[in-house]
């Protein structure tokens, strides 16, 4: 039986990858989150400052302005527990710069190209994850 | 200018694909990440649907002398796969299990995320920061 929830993501997918290719077709650039922001904060691309400001910008405005099309009340549900939220965006923040992308850039970007790299770096973050999943929630019980 | 308007016009979709996607939902994220539990396949949807377009759009860059803008279309990027890529990725898949976060999501739920959220943005900031010592220190080790 196919879910709401599954043709929502084809739909979403669907306009994911549609961004990206604008900005492959329109600016010649991979579209990855982590680097975009990565950028900024190590000012290794701090010559193209103001597109990244202007994706960054468009990426929390838009999405906020369409809240009020769902008919439900829209939750991330993150974890209360802020010593598992700052352990979480550490090790995503020096993975993602360690590793030159994220599940936008390597994934989404990379496999559509067959590249090797987007490919084996998405390999590893989908099995890290899933370990921490059977680690940290089915063993010690804490997410 | 066009490069601001085309960056604008990639993120704001972005965003609103993330959203409408569940993408934003860290239980949609976990729910896939967590084979033995309540499996949730809505991940390989949205990743199966953002690779389509993606697809058409590298084949075009093949009919094509440069982008839109006049900037060449990025290289193919060195086949090595070097310690950095691995390494990187499994620090970045286990923080994404832990929080059921990643960048774009986290940037784009900033206005409903709450304290989690902003949170969750500082810290993977100070990550970045830290990244490139990191990065020092493994090259070292992986020469030693």
């Amino acid at each position: 039986m196919i879910e709401t929830d599954w043709i929502w993501g084809l739909i979403g997918g669907l306009m994911i990858g549609a961004a990206a290719a604008v900005y492959l077709l329109g600016n010649g650039r991979v579209m990855g989150a982590s680097g975009i922001i990565g950028g900024l904060v190590d000012r290794s691309g701090l010559s193209t400052w103001a597109e990244r400001v202007a994706f960054l910008a468009a990426l929390v405005v838009v999405p906020a302005l369409m809240l009020p099309l769902f008919s439900t009340e829209v939750s991330t549900n993150i974890t209360p527990n802020l010593a598992v939220v700052v352990a979480a965006g550490l090790l995503v923040g020096v993975g993602t710069r360690l590793a030159n992308g994220c599940t936008s850039g390597h994934g989404v970007c990379g496999i559509s190209r067959f590249s090797l790299r987007g490919i084996v770096a998405t390999v590893f973050y989908l099995l890290a994850g899933g370990i921490v999943m059977v680690l940290f929630r089915h063993l010690l019980g804490v997410i | 200018m066009q490069r601001i308007v085309i960056a604008a016009v990639s993120g704001g979709l972005f965003g609103a694909g993330l959203l409408v996607s569940g993408m934003t939902d860290t239980n949609k994220v976990q729910g896939w990440l967590d084979v033995f539990g309540a499996w949730d396949p809505t991940l390989a949807f949205v990743l199966g649907g953002a690779i389509m377009p993606m697809l058409l759009a590298w084949h075009l860059t093949t009919k094509r002398a440069a982008s839109l803008v006049g900037e060449p279309f990025p290289a193919k990027p060195d086949p090595k796969l070097g310690h950095n890529l691995v390494i990187g990725s499994v620090l970045f898949g286990a923080g994404w299990g832990l929080a059921g976060l990643c960048p774009g999501p986290a940037i784009a739920s900033l206005s409903w995320g709450g304290t989690g959220g902003i949170t969750f943005i500082l810290a993977m900031i100070g990550g970045m920061v830290i990244a490139q010592p990191v990065r020092a220190q493994i090259d070292r080790l992986a020469a030693a």
